[in-house]
Protein backbone atom coordinates (compact mmCIF):
# COMPACT_ATOMS: atom_id res chain seq x y z
CA UNK A 1 0.00 0.00 0.00
CA UNK A 2 1.25 3.31 -0.52
CA UNK A 3 -0.16 4.65 2.13
CA UNK A 4 1.55 4.29 5.76
CA UNK A 5 0.88 5.98 8.99
CA UNK A 6 3.02 9.04 10.49
CA UNK A 7 2.95 8.72 13.78
CA UNK A 8 0.05 10.71 15.01
CA UNK A 9 -3.18 9.76 13.57
CA UNK A 10 -2.83 11.06 9.80
CA UNK A 11 -1.73 8.79 7.14
CA UNK A 12 1.20 9.68 4.63
CA UNK A 13 0.88 8.83 0.49
CA UNK A 14 3.49 8.33 -1.37
CA UNK A 15 2.71 7.25 -5.06
CA UNK A 16 4.35 3.75 -5.25
CA UNK A 17 4.66 1.15 -2.76
CA UNK A 18 8.49 1.09 -1.07
CA UNK A 19 8.99 -2.67 -3.64
CA UNK A 20 8.06 -0.63 -6.23
CA UNK A 21 10.45 2.03 -5.82
CA UNK A 22 13.15 -0.20 -5.30
CA UNK A 23 12.47 -2.26 -8.31
CA UNK A 24 12.31 1.11 -10.87
CA UNK A 25 15.27 2.16 -8.83
CA UNK A 26 17.22 -0.86 -9.52
CA UNK A 27 15.51 -0.60 -13.24
CA UNK A 28 17.30 2.56 -13.41
CA UNK A 29 20.73 1.51 -11.87
CA UNK A 30 20.66 -1.73 -14.62
CA UNK A 31 19.72 0.60 -17.27
CA UNK A 32 22.35 3.35 -16.50
CA UNK A 33 24.99 0.48 -16.01
CA UNK A 34 24.46 -1.04 -19.63
CA UNK A 35 24.61 2.15 -20.93
CA UNK A 36 28.06 2.93 -19.58
CA UNK A 37 29.30 -0.83 -20.35
CA UNK A 38 28.20 -0.20 -23.97
CA UNK A 39 29.95 3.19 -24.08
CA UNK A 40 32.85 2.01 -22.57
CA UNK A 41 33.11 -0.77 -25.05
CA UNK A 42 32.18 1.27 -28.11
CA UNK A 43 35.53 3.92 -26.58
CA UNK A 44 37.56 0.75 -26.50
CA UNK A 45 38.06 0.36 -29.82
CA UNK A 46 37.81 3.77 -30.92
CA UNK A 47 41.09 5.57 -31.96
CA UNK A 48 40.35 8.90 -30.31
CA UNK A 49 42.97 10.67 -31.80
CA UNK A 50 40.96 10.68 -34.82
CA UNK A 51 38.09 11.76 -33.12
CA UNK A 52 40.39 15.14 -31.76
CA UNK A 53 41.32 15.58 -35.35
CA UNK A 54 37.94 15.44 -36.73
CA UNK A 55 37.21 19.32 -37.34
CA UNK A 56 40.50 19.37 -39.21
CA UNK A 57 38.98 16.67 -41.33
CA UNK A 58 35.95 17.87 -41.79
CA UNK A 59 37.06 21.33 -42.72
CA UNK A 60 39.44 19.94 -45.03
CA UNK A 61 36.93 17.48 -46.68
CA UNK A 62 34.56 20.13 -47.40
CA UNK A 63 36.91 22.86 -48.51
CA UNK A 64 37.66 19.80 -50.91
CA UNK A 65 33.97 19.15 -51.72
CA UNK A 66 33.55 22.27 -52.61
CA UNK A 67 32.51 23.88 -55.49
CA UNK A 68 30.76 20.63 -56.73
CA UNK A 69 31.46 20.12 -60.08
CA UNK A 70 28.50 20.88 -62.22
CA UNK A 71 30.07 19.30 -65.39
CA UNK A 72 29.77 16.02 -64.21
CA UNK A 73 25.63 16.15 -64.08
CA UNK A 74 25.96 14.87 -67.77
CA UNK A 75 26.80 11.28 -65.91
CA UNK A 76 23.91 11.40 -63.89
CA UNK A 77 21.04 11.80 -65.94
CA UNK A 78 21.26 7.96 -66.88
CA UNK A 79 22.12 7.04 -63.15
CA UNK A 80 19.08 9.15 -61.89
CA UNK A 81 16.45 7.55 -64.53
CA UNK A 82 17.77 4.16 -63.10
CA UNK A 83 17.22 4.99 -59.23
CA UNK A 84 13.63 5.95 -60.14
CA UNK A 85 12.94 2.75 -62.05
CA UNK A 86 14.57 0.84 -59.37
CA UNK A 87 11.92 2.59 -56.98
CA UNK A 88 9.35 2.77 -59.17
CA UNK A 89 9.36 -0.95 -60.51
CA UNK A 90 9.87 -2.35 -57.04
CA UNK A 91 7.33 -1.04 -55.66
CA UNK A 92 4.98 -2.16 -58.25
CA UNK A 93 6.47 -5.78 -57.88
CA UNK A 94 6.15 -5.60 -54.34
CA UNK A 95 2.52 -4.46 -54.21
CA UNK A 96 1.94 -6.91 -56.86
CA UNK A 97 3.14 -9.52 -54.10
CA UNK A 98 2.00 -7.95 -51.15
CA UNK A 99 -1.84 -8.13 -51.72
CA UNK A 100 -1.92 -11.91 -51.45
CA UNK A 101 0.35 -12.13 -48.36
CA UNK A 102 -2.02 -9.43 -46.72
CA UNK A 103 -5.16 -11.15 -47.16
CA UNK A 104 -3.43 -14.73 -45.93
CA UNK A 105 -2.24 -12.84 -43.37
CA UNK A 106 -5.40 -10.75 -41.96
CA UNK A 107 -7.29 -12.56 -39.02
CA UNK A 108 -10.67 -11.66 -40.67
CA UNK A 109 -9.49 -13.28 -44.46
CA UNK A 110 -7.25 -16.19 -43.97
CA UNK A 111 -8.45 -19.23 -44.77
CA UNK A 112 -6.84 -21.13 -42.24
CA UNK A 113 -5.73 -19.22 -39.00
CA UNK A 114 -3.63 -22.19 -37.57
CA UNK A 115 -1.36 -23.12 -40.91
CA UNK A 116 -1.64 -19.99 -43.71
CA UNK A 117 -1.27 -17.39 -40.84
CA UNK A 118 1.97 -17.77 -39.33
CA UNK A 119 3.33 -18.02 -42.80
CA UNK A 120 2.46 -15.24 -44.13
CA UNK A 121 3.22 -13.20 -40.75
CA UNK A 122 6.72 -15.33 -41.17
CA UNK A 123 7.07 -13.70 -44.65
CA UNK A 124 6.51 -10.24 -43.31
CA UNK A 125 8.59 -9.89 -40.52
CA UNK A 126 11.65 -11.52 -42.07
CA UNK A 127 11.05 -9.51 -45.38
CA UNK A 128 11.21 -6.26 -43.18
CA UNK A 129 13.69 -6.90 -40.78
CA UNK A 130 16.24 -7.26 -43.37
CA UNK A 131 17.21 -3.86 -45.08
CA UNK A 132 17.16 -3.50 -48.49
CA UNK A 133 21.16 -2.92 -48.62
CA UNK A 134 21.34 -6.37 -47.51
CA UNK A 135 18.87 -8.34 -50.11
CA UNK A 136 20.83 -6.27 -52.43
CA UNK A 137 24.13 -8.02 -51.66
CA UNK A 138 22.18 -11.22 -51.57
CA UNK A 139 21.23 -10.70 -54.92
CA UNK A 140 24.08 -9.45 -56.46
CA UNK A 141 25.83 -12.56 -55.10
CA UNK A 142 22.80 -14.74 -56.86
CA UNK A 143 22.26 -12.77 -60.42
CA UNK A 144 25.08 -10.42 -60.58
CA UNK A 145 25.29 -7.06 -60.24
CA UNK A 146 22.79 -4.62 -62.04
CA UNK A 147 19.38 -2.58 -61.85
CA UNK A 148 17.85 -5.74 -62.21
CA UNK A 149 19.44 -6.85 -58.54
CA UNK A 150 18.50 -3.81 -56.85
CA UNK A 151 14.69 -3.66 -58.55
CA UNK A 152 14.18 -7.77 -56.81
CA UNK A 153 15.58 -5.87 -53.56
CA UNK A 154 13.48 -2.86 -53.42
CA UNK A 155 10.38 -5.20 -54.09
CA UNK A 156 11.66 -8.37 -51.51
CA UNK A 157 12.21 -5.57 -48.66
CA UNK A 158 8.95 -3.72 -49.39
CA UNK A 159 6.54 -6.98 -49.30
CA UNK A 160 6.86 -7.32 -45.67
CA UNK A 161 6.32 -3.62 -45.10
CA UNK A 162 3.72 -3.28 -47.52
CA UNK A 163 1.46 -6.44 -46.35
CA UNK A 164 2.02 -5.57 -42.63
CA UNK A 165 0.28 -2.00 -42.94
CA UNK A 166 -2.01 -3.40 -45.81
CA UNK A 167 -3.07 -6.67 -43.79
CA UNK A 168 -3.98 -3.96 -40.65
CA UNK A 169 -6.20 -2.18 -42.83
CA UNK A 170 -7.94 -4.83 -43.53
CA UNK A 171 -8.48 -6.37 -39.86
CA UNK A 172 -10.15 -2.94 -39.29
CA UNK A 173 -12.46 -3.19 -42.24
CA UNK A 174 -16.23 -2.58 -41.21
CA UNK A 175 -17.90 -6.34 -41.22
CA UNK A 176 -21.21 -4.63 -41.83
CA UNK A 177 -20.70 -4.18 -45.48
CA UNK A 178 -18.80 -7.74 -45.93
CA UNK A 179 -21.89 -9.04 -44.43
CA UNK A 180 -24.10 -7.18 -46.34
CA UNK A 181 -22.95 -8.21 -49.67
CA UNK A 182 -22.61 -11.68 -48.68
CA UNK A 183 -26.46 -11.87 -47.62
CA UNK A 184 -27.01 -10.45 -51.81
CA UNK A 185 -25.83 -14.24 -52.55
CA UNK A 186 -22.43 -13.48 -53.70
CA UNK A 187 -19.44 -15.74 -54.48
CA UNK A 188 -16.42 -15.12 -52.29
CA UNK A 189 -14.79 -13.15 -55.11
CA UNK A 190 -17.18 -11.11 -55.48
CA UNK A 191 -17.34 -10.16 -51.79
CA UNK A 192 -13.52 -9.45 -51.84
CA UNK A 193 -14.09 -6.88 -54.71
CA UNK A 194 -17.39 -5.25 -53.36
CA UNK A 195 -17.09 -5.86 -50.01
CA UNK A 196 -13.54 -5.53 -49.19
CA UNK A 197 -11.73 -4.18 -51.71
CA UNK A 198 -13.54 -0.59 -51.57
CA UNK A 199 -13.51 -0.45 -47.91
CA UNK A 200 -9.23 -0.68 -48.15
CA UNK A 201 -8.28 1.19 -51.48
CA UNK A 202 -7.81 4.40 -50.22
CA UNK A 203 -4.96 3.01 -47.32
CA UNK A 204 -3.77 0.50 -50.03
CA UNK A 205 -3.07 4.04 -52.14
CA UNK A 206 -1.54 5.44 -49.34
CA UNK A 207 0.61 2.50 -47.91
CA UNK A 208 1.36 2.49 -52.24
CA UNK A 209 2.86 6.06 -52.28
CA UNK A 210 4.36 6.18 -48.93
CA UNK A 211 6.30 3.19 -49.66
CA UNK A 212 7.16 4.44 -53.34
CA UNK A 213 8.76 7.60 -51.42
CA UNK A 214 10.96 5.40 -48.62
CA UNK A 215 11.93 3.49 -51.97
CA UNK A 216 13.25 6.24 -53.58
CA UNK A 217 15.52 6.68 -50.40
CA UNK A 218 16.55 3.82 -50.59
CA UNK A 219 17.15 3.07 -54.28
CA UNK A 220 19.68 5.95 -54.00
CA UNK A 221 22.48 3.79 -52.37
CA UNK A 222 21.57 0.63 -53.47
CA UNK A 223 24.41 1.39 -55.65
CA UNK A 224 26.67 1.37 -52.97
CA UNK A 225 27.14 -2.48 -53.34
CA UNK A 226 26.44 -2.67 -56.81
CA UNK A 227 23.04 -2.85 -57.80
CA UNK A 228 22.65 0.39 -60.32
CA UNK A 229 21.52 3.55 -59.59
CA UNK A 230 22.78 6.96 -58.78
CA UNK A 231 24.55 4.96 -55.53
CA UNK A 232 26.89 3.31 -58.43
CA UNK A 233 28.55 6.60 -58.86
CA UNK A 234 28.91 7.77 -55.41
CA UNK A 235 30.55 4.35 -54.68
CA UNK A 236 33.18 5.34 -57.55
CA UNK A 237 33.59 9.17 -56.81
CA UNK A 238 33.91 8.13 -53.31
CA UNK A 239 36.65 5.56 -54.03
CA UNK A 240 38.64 8.11 -56.75
CA UNK A 241 38.28 10.86 -53.36
CA UNK A 242 36.57 12.77 -56.43
CA UNK A 243 35.02 15.16 -53.28
CA UNK A 244 33.50 17.50 -55.82
CA UNK A 245 31.74 14.81 -57.65
CA UNK A 246 30.70 13.68 -53.91
CA UNK A 247 29.07 16.69 -53.37
CA UNK A 248 27.14 17.18 -56.58
CA UNK A 249 25.56 13.62 -56.13
CA UNK A 250 24.61 14.07 -52.42
CA UNK A 251 23.29 17.49 -53.81
CA UNK A 252 21.35 15.27 -56.19
CA UNK A 253 20.27 12.76 -53.99
CA UNK A 254 18.77 15.62 -51.30
CA UNK A 255 16.86 16.91 -54.32
CA UNK A 256 15.54 13.33 -55.31
CA UNK A 257 14.61 12.98 -51.30
CA UNK A 258 13.05 16.40 -51.60
CA UNK A 259 10.74 15.68 -54.36
CA UNK A 260 9.53 12.49 -53.75
CA UNK A 261 8.72 12.91 -50.08
CA UNK A 262 6.82 16.40 -51.19
CA UNK A 263 5.29 13.90 -54.41
CA UNK A 264 3.76 11.69 -52.03
CA UNK A 265 2.80 13.85 -49.68
CA UNK A 266 0.69 15.90 -52.37
CA UNK A 267 -1.14 12.54 -53.22
CA UNK A 268 -1.82 11.30 -49.90
CA UNK A 269 -3.09 14.49 -49.67
CA UNK A 270 -5.35 13.93 -52.39
CA UNK A 271 -6.47 10.48 -51.39
CA UNK A 272 -7.51 11.22 -47.77
CA UNK B 1 -21.05 15.02 -72.11
CA UNK B 2 -22.81 13.02 -69.84
CA UNK B 3 -26.55 13.01 -69.52
CA UNK B 4 -28.01 14.05 -66.08
CA UNK B 5 -28.31 11.44 -63.63
CA UNK B 6 -32.14 11.39 -62.76
CA UNK B 7 -34.14 8.62 -61.28
CA UNK B 8 -36.10 7.63 -64.22
CA UNK B 9 -33.19 6.89 -66.06
CA UNK B 10 -31.71 4.94 -63.85
CA UNK B 11 -34.41 2.54 -63.36
CA UNK B 12 -34.19 -0.62 -65.66
CA UNK B 13 -30.77 0.54 -66.67
CA UNK B 14 -28.32 -2.22 -64.87
CA UNK B 15 -25.96 -0.70 -62.32
CA UNK B 16 -22.53 -0.42 -63.38
CA UNK B 17 -19.20 0.50 -60.63
CA UNK B 18 -18.65 3.82 -61.00
CA UNK B 19 -15.29 4.99 -62.07
CA UNK B 20 -12.47 5.44 -59.35
CA UNK B 21 -11.63 8.68 -61.73
CA UNK B 22 -14.49 10.88 -63.00
CA UNK B 23 -12.86 12.44 -65.72
CA UNK B 24 -12.85 9.80 -68.71
CA UNK B 25 -9.91 12.31 -70.12
CA UNK B 26 -7.74 12.36 -67.39
CA UNK B 27 -8.23 8.59 -66.84
CA UNK B 28 -6.89 7.60 -70.21
CA UNK B 29 -4.09 10.68 -69.65
CA UNK B 30 -3.44 8.68 -66.72
CA UNK B 31 -3.59 5.33 -67.87
CA UNK B 32 -1.42 5.79 -71.38
CA UNK B 33 0.96 8.03 -69.40
CA UNK B 34 1.68 5.09 -67.45
CA UNK B 35 1.88 2.53 -69.70
CA UNK B 36 4.40 4.56 -71.85
CA UNK B 37 6.52 4.72 -68.11
CA UNK B 38 6.68 1.38 -67.74
CA UNK B 39 7.44 0.26 -71.23
CA UNK B 40 10.42 2.99 -71.21
CA UNK B 41 11.36 1.90 -67.79
CA UNK B 42 11.39 -1.61 -69.06
CA UNK B 43 13.46 -1.34 -71.72
CA UNK B 44 15.81 0.56 -69.98
CA UNK B 45 16.89 -1.71 -67.86
CA UNK B 46 19.21 -4.64 -69.17
CA UNK B 47 19.11 -8.14 -67.84
CA UNK B 48 21.72 -10.56 -68.81
CA UNK B 49 19.43 -13.35 -68.63
CA UNK B 50 22.02 -16.34 -68.93
CA UNK B 51 23.56 -14.56 -65.54
CA UNK B 52 20.40 -14.92 -64.10
CA UNK B 53 19.85 -18.47 -65.32
CA UNK B 54 22.99 -19.45 -63.72
CA UNK B 55 22.98 -17.60 -60.81
CA UNK B 56 19.47 -19.90 -59.87
CA UNK B 57 21.32 -22.45 -58.54
CA UNK B 58 23.03 -20.11 -55.92
CA UNK B 59 20.04 -19.16 -55.51
CA UNK B 60 18.51 -22.09 -54.93
CA UNK B 61 21.89 -22.82 -52.25
CA UNK B 62 21.25 -19.95 -50.57
CA UNK B 63 17.31 -20.98 -49.73
CA UNK B 64 18.79 -24.36 -48.94
CA UNK B 65 21.19 -23.58 -46.87
CA UNK B 66 18.66 -22.35 -44.35
CA UNK B 67 18.07 -25.69 -43.75
CA UNK B 68 21.88 -25.97 -42.27
CA UNK B 69 22.90 -22.92 -40.83
CA UNK B 70 25.99 -22.26 -39.71
CA UNK B 71 26.56 -20.94 -36.45
CA UNK B 72 29.95 -22.40 -35.61
CA UNK B 73 32.39 -21.70 -38.33
CA UNK B 74 32.43 -18.15 -38.02
CA UNK B 75 30.93 -18.07 -34.61
CA UNK B 76 33.67 -15.38 -33.20
CA UNK B 77 32.81 -13.13 -35.84
CA UNK B 78 29.00 -13.33 -35.38
CA UNK B 79 29.54 -13.41 -31.95
CA UNK B 80 31.33 -9.86 -32.18
CA UNK B 81 29.44 -8.15 -34.72
CA UNK B 82 26.44 -8.64 -33.23
CA UNK B 83 27.57 -7.61 -29.89
CA UNK B 84 28.72 -4.81 -31.38
CA UNK B 85 25.37 -3.87 -33.17
CA UNK B 86 23.61 -4.49 -30.14
CA UNK B 87 26.12 -2.38 -28.07
CA UNK B 88 26.20 0.60 -31.13
CA UNK B 89 21.78 -0.02 -30.91
CA UNK B 90 21.63 0.59 -27.01
CA UNK B 91 23.86 3.74 -26.70
CA UNK B 92 22.71 5.61 -30.25
CA UNK B 93 19.23 4.42 -28.92
CA UNK B 94 19.50 6.16 -25.30
CA UNK B 95 21.43 9.60 -26.99
CA UNK B 96 19.59 9.61 -29.64
CA UNK B 97 16.15 9.73 -27.82
CA UNK B 98 17.64 11.85 -24.97
CA UNK B 99 18.31 14.57 -27.68
CA UNK B 100 14.98 14.20 -29.58
CA UNK B 101 13.11 14.65 -26.21
CA UNK B 102 14.10 18.41 -25.96
CA UNK B 103 14.26 19.27 -29.50
CA UNK B 104 10.62 17.58 -30.07
CA UNK B 105 9.91 20.35 -27.51
CA UNK B 106 11.40 22.87 -29.33
CA UNK B 107 9.71 21.98 -32.26
CA UNK B 108 6.18 21.90 -30.90
CA UNK B 109 4.43 24.97 -32.48
CA UNK B 110 2.47 25.37 -29.80
CA UNK B 111 4.58 25.45 -26.70
CA UNK B 112 8.41 26.82 -28.71
CA UNK B 113 8.91 30.76 -29.36
CA UNK B 114 8.74 30.84 -32.88
CA UNK B 115 12.50 31.18 -33.44
CA UNK B 116 13.32 28.15 -31.54
CA UNK B 117 10.62 26.11 -33.27
CA UNK B 118 12.53 27.17 -36.80
CA UNK B 119 16.06 25.91 -35.57
CA UNK B 120 14.24 22.58 -34.28
CA UNK B 121 12.11 22.65 -37.03
CA UNK B 122 15.48 22.93 -39.59
CA UNK B 123 17.63 20.32 -37.44
CA UNK B 124 15.00 17.50 -37.72
CA UNK B 125 14.94 18.67 -41.74
CA UNK B 126 18.08 17.83 -42.36
CA UNK B 127 18.15 14.58 -40.19
CA UNK B 128 15.26 13.21 -42.31
CA UNK B 129 16.71 14.28 -45.89
CA UNK B 130 19.99 12.69 -45.13
CA UNK B 131 20.05 8.84 -45.26
CA UNK B 132 21.27 6.75 -42.65
CA UNK B 133 24.29 5.16 -45.05
CA UNK B 134 25.34 8.47 -46.66
CA UNK B 135 25.98 10.12 -43.45
CA UNK B 136 27.66 6.92 -42.20
CA UNK B 137 30.03 7.49 -45.15
CA UNK B 138 30.57 10.48 -44.41
CA UNK B 139 31.33 10.17 -40.82
CA UNK B 140 33.52 7.38 -41.29
CA UNK B 141 35.39 9.42 -43.16
CA UNK B 142 36.06 12.28 -40.27
CA UNK B 143 35.83 9.87 -37.57
CA UNK B 144 37.59 6.84 -39.11
CA UNK B 145 36.00 3.43 -39.15
CA UNK B 146 34.84 1.65 -36.33
CA UNK B 147 31.50 1.83 -34.24
CA UNK B 148 31.91 5.33 -33.37
CA UNK B 149 30.80 6.55 -36.69
CA UNK B 150 27.89 4.30 -36.83
CA UNK B 151 26.95 5.24 -32.94
CA UNK B 152 26.96 9.09 -34.16
CA UNK B 153 25.39 8.08 -37.38
CA UNK B 154 21.91 6.38 -35.30
CA UNK B 155 22.04 8.74 -33.20
CA UNK B 156 21.75 11.70 -35.56
CA UNK B 157 18.91 9.30 -37.66
CA UNK B 158 16.67 9.05 -34.05
CA UNK B 159 16.76 12.68 -33.72
CA UNK B 160 14.80 13.26 -36.74
CA UNK B 161 12.74 10.10 -36.23
CA UNK B 162 11.67 10.66 -33.30
CA UNK B 163 11.45 15.24 -32.31
CA UNK B 164 9.42 15.04 -35.95
CA UNK B 165 6.75 12.37 -34.37
CA UNK B 166 7.10 13.78 -30.80
CA UNK B 167 6.45 17.21 -31.71
CA UNK B 168 3.37 15.94 -33.72
CA UNK B 169 2.34 14.63 -30.46
CA UNK B 170 2.44 17.61 -28.76
CA UNK B 171 0.78 19.75 -30.67
CA UNK B 172 -2.07 17.62 -30.77
CA UNK B 173 -2.27 17.42 -27.12
CA UNK B 174 -5.10 18.37 -25.09
CA UNK B 175 -4.96 22.29 -24.08
CA UNK B 176 -6.81 22.02 -21.15
CA UNK B 177 -5.04 19.97 -18.74
CA UNK B 178 -1.76 21.81 -19.90
CA UNK B 179 -3.82 24.88 -19.21
CA UNK B 180 -5.30 23.82 -16.04
CA UNK B 181 -1.14 23.45 -14.55
CA UNK B 182 -0.51 26.84 -15.75
CA UNK B 183 -3.26 28.15 -14.28
CA UNK B 184 -1.73 26.62 -10.60
CA UNK B 185 0.99 29.51 -11.07
CA UNK B 186 4.08 26.47 -12.21
CA UNK B 187 7.04 27.48 -13.33
CA UNK B 188 7.82 26.73 -16.83
CA UNK B 189 9.48 23.22 -15.91
CA UNK B 190 6.59 22.45 -13.83
CA UNK B 191 4.55 22.86 -16.82
CA UNK B 192 6.23 20.43 -18.99
CA UNK B 193 6.66 17.88 -16.70
CA UNK B 194 2.87 17.78 -15.01
CA UNK B 195 0.95 19.37 -17.81
CA UNK B 196 2.09 18.17 -21.09
CA UNK B 197 4.72 14.91 -20.33
CA UNK B 198 1.94 12.98 -18.56
CA UNK B 199 0.02 13.24 -22.49
CA UNK B 200 2.86 12.32 -24.38
CA UNK B 201 5.03 9.69 -22.38
CA UNK B 202 2.79 6.58 -23.62
CA UNK B 203 3.54 7.32 -27.12
CA UNK B 204 6.69 8.34 -26.70
CA UNK B 205 7.37 4.91 -24.78
CA UNK B 206 5.78 3.47 -28.01
CA UNK B 207 8.04 5.27 -30.55
CA UNK B 208 11.11 4.55 -28.54
CA UNK B 209 10.60 1.13 -28.51
CA UNK B 210 9.72 1.13 -32.38
CA UNK B 211 13.08 3.84 -32.84
CA UNK B 212 14.91 0.76 -31.42
CA UNK B 213 14.08 -1.55 -33.45
CA UNK B 214 14.85 0.50 -36.56
CA UNK B 215 18.29 1.05 -34.67
CA UNK B 216 18.88 -2.43 -34.88
CA UNK B 217 18.25 -3.06 -38.13
CA UNK B 218 20.02 0.10 -39.98
CA UNK B 219 22.99 -1.38 -37.82
CA UNK B 220 22.96 -4.63 -39.15
CA UNK B 221 24.04 -2.33 -42.48
CA UNK B 222 26.44 0.70 -41.47
CA UNK B 223 28.65 -2.25 -41.23
CA UNK B 224 28.87 -2.73 -45.19
CA UNK B 225 30.60 1.20 -44.78
CA UNK B 226 32.63 0.41 -42.08
CA UNK B 227 30.53 2.09 -39.30
CA UNK B 228 30.74 -1.29 -37.20
CA UNK B 229 28.42 -3.35 -36.22
CA UNK B 230 27.31 -7.44 -37.93
CA UNK B 231 27.47 -5.60 -41.40
CA UNK B 232 30.93 -6.58 -42.38
CA UNK B 233 30.65 -9.68 -41.35
CA UNK B 234 27.58 -10.56 -43.46
CA UNK B 235 29.34 -8.72 -46.66
CA UNK B 236 32.38 -10.68 -45.72
CA UNK B 237 29.84 -14.29 -45.73
CA UNK B 238 28.33 -13.18 -49.70
CA UNK B 239 31.34 -12.40 -50.66
CA UNK B 240 33.15 -15.82 -50.45
CA UNK B 241 29.97 -17.42 -51.07
CA UNK B 242 29.71 -18.88 -47.53
CA UNK B 243 25.93 -19.13 -47.68
CA UNK B 244 25.10 -20.88 -44.61
CA UNK B 245 26.91 -18.20 -42.71
CA UNK B 246 24.76 -15.65 -43.90
CA UNK B 247 22.07 -17.67 -43.64
CA UNK B 248 22.72 -17.89 -39.73
CA UNK B 249 23.23 -14.34 -39.61
CA UNK B 250 20.01 -13.31 -41.06
CA UNK B 251 18.58 -15.48 -38.80
CA UNK B 252 19.79 -14.23 -36.04
CA UNK B 253 18.83 -10.67 -37.00
CA UNK B 254 15.05 -11.74 -37.60
CA UNK B 255 14.75 -13.45 -34.52
CA UNK B 256 16.03 -9.97 -32.63
CA UNK B 257 13.52 -7.88 -34.64
CA UNK B 258 10.84 -10.19 -33.84
CA UNK B 259 11.86 -10.40 -30.21
CA UNK B 260 12.49 -6.60 -30.18
CA UNK B 261 9.02 -6.45 -31.64
CA UNK B 262 7.23 -8.72 -28.89
CA UNK B 263 8.94 -6.95 -26.33
CA UNK B 264 7.66 -3.34 -28.12
CA UNK B 265 4.17 -5.29 -28.28
CA UNK B 266 3.67 -5.78 -24.58
CA UNK B 267 5.25 -2.94 -23.36
CA UNK B 268 2.82 -0.39 -25.65
CA UNK B 269 0.37 -2.34 -24.11
CA UNK B 270 1.57 -1.91 -20.76
CA UNK B 271 1.88 1.54 -20.98
CA UNK B 272 -1.23 2.67 -23.08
Amino acid sequence: MPVFPLGDDRLGWTRRTPVARLVRWAGWLIGVAAFVWCWNRISEVTTWFFVWDAPRIAQDILARATPPRWSYMDHLWVPIWDTLNIATLGTLIALCLAVPVAFLAARNTTPSRVFVRPVALLIIVSTRSINSLIWALLLIAIIGPGVFAGIIAIAIRSIGFCAKLLYEAIEEIDPAQVEAITATGASPLQVMSYGIVPQILPAFAGIAVFRWDINIRESTVLGLVGAGGIGLQLSSSLNTLAWPQVSLILIVILLAVIISEWVSAKIRGAIV
Amino acid sequence: MRKPDTLSDRIDRPWRKPPLIKSLWLRWALAIGAAAYLAAAVFSIEVNWLRVYEGLDRGAEFITSFARLDFVSRAGDIWSGMLESIIMTVTASVVGIAISIPIGLGAASNIAPLPIYLICRGVIAVSRALQEIIVAILLVAIFGFGPLAGFLTLSFATIGFLSKLLAEDIESMDKAQAEAIRATGSKWLQWINYGVQPQVIPRLVGLGMYRIDINFRESAVLGLVGAGGIGATLNTAFDRYEFDTAAAILVVIIGIVMALEYLSGVIRARVQ
